[in-house]
C-alpha cells in the first residue's frame, strides 16, 4: 500500500517535471520536445476519460460505448467559449459572430450561445450538459432495465447520432470543421509556451484531484453497492436498494467527469471537431480501460497511457496498423489479459 | 454457532402484517406455474411450504417479492397490494428473501455483505456518507456470530462453501430486520447439525416476524412443528399440522408416496 502511493507520487512528480525540462535551452541535454509535452498533456486528458468509464464499466458493470460522445460534449462547450473570446479577431473580423457564423449568413447569435462568453458558465456546461444527458439516457435505459450488450449498443448508437448532427451546419457548432483557431483563454495567448504549460498542469492537477474522488467514492459503501450491482444487480434490489437510482448517480458523475476531461483536452489540443463523437473513440477509451484493468483506478490510467504510446507509436511507424492493432487489442486483452496489466503485475507479486 | 438469546438482535417491530394471497396465477407460454393459488399466513406465523419439483414455490414467492407480476389475483401484505410494487420497494416495506440458490456478493467480504444488508437508508448519497458506528458495527459481529462466520469476517464471500454462503444468505436477511421472511430451501448443504440450529433460528424468529420455509428436508419441516402447506402443480394441494398432511392420501400420491 505505501510503496503503491510512493510509485504514485512519483509517477505524478515526474509528469509535472516535463513543462520545466521543456523550458530548458534545447542545447540542454535534459530538455524535452514541445511534442512530447504537447502529446503527454493530451494522454492525461485521455486518462481522466478512462478513469470515467472505469467508475460507470469497471466498478458499476455499465460498458457504455458513448463515454467519447460526453468527452466531446465537454470539449465542445469549452471550445463555444474559445470561439467567443475570438471577438473581432475572426477572419471576418465580426465583433461577436464567430466566422463560420458570418460564413452561413447568421445575423445574430444563436440563444444557445449565449453566457459562453463567460468562462465559469462554459466550464459548469462542459460539465452539466454531458451530466443531463447522462441523466436523460440513463433514466430511460436503467428504468427498463436495459443492460449488458442492449445498453452498449445504445450508447454507441447516442455518440454516433451525434456525430450526424454534430456534423450539420445547421446545428450551429460549425459543422465539420467544428471549432479551432482559438487566440486566447483567461487572458493568456494559446500559442504562449508558458500558457501550454499552464494548461498541462491544469489537466495534471485534474487528474490527481479526479484520481482521489473516484478512490476515496469506491472505497465508501456506496462503492460496495456499485460492486454488488455489477456482480448481481437483481440480488441488489432485493436489499431494497433502488437499482436504478444508484447506476443513475454513477452514470452521471462518470459522464461529468468525462466532460472534464474534454474540456481540458481542447485548449490543449487547440481544435474540436465532430470526429471526437466517433463511435471508434468510445471504443477506443474501453480498450484503454480493458487493458490497464479495469476495476482498479491504476489500471485505468495505466492503459489510457500505454495504449496510447503505442497509438502513437504506431502511427509513426506504420499508420496503416494502428486500427488493426486496436482491433487485435480488443480481441485479445479479454482472452489473454482478462484482469488487464495490473492483473498481471499482482499475479507477478503473488507468485514471488 | 446459534444461541436462542442471539435472536435479541432483531428486537424490533412485532409484525402486525399478514401476507394474504388469492387466487393468484402465472402463467408462463400458457403453462400454469401458480394456478389460483390462495395462502393466507397470520402475522408472526411460521409457515413451511412442501411439494414436489414445479410445484410453484419459488413462483409464489417471486410473485411476493415483486419479481414476477401475477397474470390474475391478488397479493397483499398487510393492506399494501405488492403487484402494484417494485422490488426494492418490497424489500423496504419489510419483506426480506432467501434465495433458492444463494446469491451473495462474491467480491465483497462476508462483514461488507451483512454491512450491505442491514437496514439503513438506500439512496446513493447516503451509502456514500454512510460511517460504520458501534451499534452497526456491533449487531454486524453478533450476527456473524449467530451463523459461525465470525472467523472469515473479512474473506471474500466467493471463497465460502456452499453452505457457509447459505448461511450468509440467512445472516443477509436477519441484516435487513424484515417484517416477513421468505426462506427458499435453507439447509440445502448443510449438516444435520446445522440443520437443526436453523431449524432453532426460523422457529425463534417465529412470533415476532411471519416466516415463510420453503424446504424439501421433512425432517426439517418436522423440527419447525408448524403448518404446513402443500402445493401441488401451482395450487394448495393440502394444509394443516405436518401428521394430517403426511396422512393426507392425496399428499401421498404426488409427493410423499414417490
Ligand atoms: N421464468 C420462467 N419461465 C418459464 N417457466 C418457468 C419460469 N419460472 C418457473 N417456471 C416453471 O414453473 C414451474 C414452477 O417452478 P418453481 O421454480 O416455482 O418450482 P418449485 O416449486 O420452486 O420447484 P423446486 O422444488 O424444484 O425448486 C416449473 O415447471 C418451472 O419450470
Ligand atoms: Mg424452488
Amino acid at each position: 500500500m505505501m510503496t503503491r502511493r510512493i510509485v504514485l507520487l512519483v509517477a505524478v512528480l515526474l509528469l509535472a517535471l516535463l513543462p520545466v525540462l521543456n523550458a530548458l535551452p534545447s542545447s540542454n541535454p535534459l530538455h524535452v520536445s514541445d511534442f512530447l509535452v504537447s502529446i503527454i498533456g493530451k494522454w492525461i486528458c485521455y486518462a481522466i476519460l478512462a478513469l470515467a468509464l472505469d467508475l460507470a464499466w469497471g466498478y458499476a458493470g455499465i460498458l457504455s460505448l458513448g463515454h467519447g460522445a460526453f468527452f466531446a460534449l465537454g470539449g465542445y462547450a469549452i471550445g463555444m467559449h474559445l470561439m467567443r473570446l475570438i471577438g473581432p479577431r475572426g477572419v471576418y473580423g465580426h465583433p461577436v459572430l464567430p466566422d463560420f457564423m458570418v460564413f452561413l449568413g447568421y445575423r445574430e447569435l444563436p440563444w444557445f450561445w449565449l453566457g459562453f462568453d463567460w468562462f465559469p458558465f462554459a466550464f459548469l456546461m462542459a460539465l452539466v450538459v454531458p451530466g443531463l444527458l447522462a441523466l436523460v439516457v440513463g433514466y430511460l435505459a436503467f428504468r427498463s432495465r436495459i443492460t449488458g450488450v442492449y445498453l452498449s449498443i445504445i450508447t454507441q448508437a447516442l455518440t454516433y447520432a451525434l456525430m450526424l448532427a454534430f456534423f450539420r451546419n445547421d446545428m450551429g457548432f460549425g459543422g465539420n470543421n467544428g471549432f479551432t483557431d482559438f487566440k486566447e483563454l483567461l487572458g493568456l495567448p494559446l500559442n504562449s509556451g508558458t500558457t501550454r504549460a499552464i494548461l498541462f498542469y491544469a489537466a495534471l492537477v485534474s487528474l490527481v484531484v479526479v484520481f482521489l474522488l473516484c478512490s476515496a467514492l469506491t472505497r465508501t459503501k456506496y462503492g460496495r453497492v456499485l460492486t454488488a450491482i455489477r456482480d448481481a444487480e437483481s440480488r441488489v434490489r432485493f436489499l431494497g436498494y433502488s437499482v436504478t437510482q444508484h447506476k443513475l448517480f454513477v452514470f452521471v458523475l462518470s459522464a461529468m467527469i468525462a466532460g472534464l476531461a474534454g474540456a481540458l483536452y481542447v485548449p490543449l489540443v487547440g481544435i474540436i471537431n465532430p470526429g471526437e463523437f466517433s463511435p471508434g473513440n468510445s471504443i477506443e477509451a474501453v480498450v484503454w480501460v480493458a487493458f490497464g484493468g479495469r476495476g482498479t483506478l491504476v489500471g485505468a490510467v495505466l492503459g489510457a497511457f500505454s495504449v496510447n504510446a503505442l497509438k502513437t507509436w504506431l502511427t509513426s511507424v506504420a499508420p496503416d496498423l494502428w486500427l488493426i492493432a486496436l482491433g487485435c487489442l480488443f480481441v485479445a486483452v479479454p482472452l489473454l489479459l482478462p484482469k488487464g496489466l495490473v492483473g498481471l503485475v499482482r499475479r507477478r507479486k503473488g507468485k514471488a | 454457532m446459534m444461541e436462542p438469546e442471539a435472536l435479541a438482535t432483531m428486537p424490533h417491530a412485532i409484525s402486525t402484517q399478514g401476507l394474504y394471497l388469492d387466487g393468484v396465477t402465472v402463467a408462463f407460454d400458457g403453462f400454469r406455474a401458480l394456478n389460483n393459488l390462495s395462502l393466507i399466513v397470520e402475522p408472526g406465523e411460521l409457515r413451511a411450504v412442501i411439494g414436489p419439483n414445479g410445484a410453484g414455490k419459488t413462483t409464489m414467492m417471486d410473485c411476493i417479492t415483486g419479481k414476477t407480476r401475477p397474470g390474475s389475483g391478488i397479493v397483499k401484505f398487510g393492506d399494501r397490494d405488492l403487484t402494484r410494487m417494485d422490488e426494492a420497494s418490497i424489500a423496504n416495506l419489510g419483506v426480506g428473501r432467501k434465495f433458492q440458490k444463494p446469491t451473495v456478493f462474491d467480491a465483497l467480504t462476508v462483514f461488507e455483505n451483512l454491512e450491505l444488508a442491514l437496514k439503513a437508508p438506500r439512496n446513493p448519497i447516503a451509502c456514500i456518507r454512510w460511517v460504520l458506528r458501534g451499534e452497526a458495527r456491533a449487531r454486524i459481529e453478533k450476527t456473524m456470530q449467530e451463523i459461525g462466520l465470525t472467523a472469515r469476517a473479512h474473506d471474500l464471500a466467493g471463497l465460502l462453501s456452499h453452505g457457509q454462503k447459505q448461511w450468509l444468505e440467512i445472516g443477509m436477511l436477519l441484516m435487513q430486520d424484515p417484517q416477513l421472511l421468505l426462506v427458499d430451501e435453507p439447509v440445502a448443504g448443510m449438516t444435520d447439525h446445522e440443520t437443526e440450529q436453523t431449524a432453532a433460528l426460523l422457529t425463534g424468529i417465529a412470533g415476532e416476524r411471519s416466516v415463510v420455509v420453503v424446504e424439501h428436508d421433512l425432517e426439517f419441516v418436522k423440527a419447525l412443528n408448524s403448518r404446513v402447506t402443500v402445493l401441488h402443480e401451482g395450487s394448495v394441494l393440502s394444509e394443516g399440522s405436518i401428521t394430517h398432511v403426511q396422512n393426507d392420501p392425496r399428499v401421498v400420491e404426488v409427493y410423499l408416496g414417490r
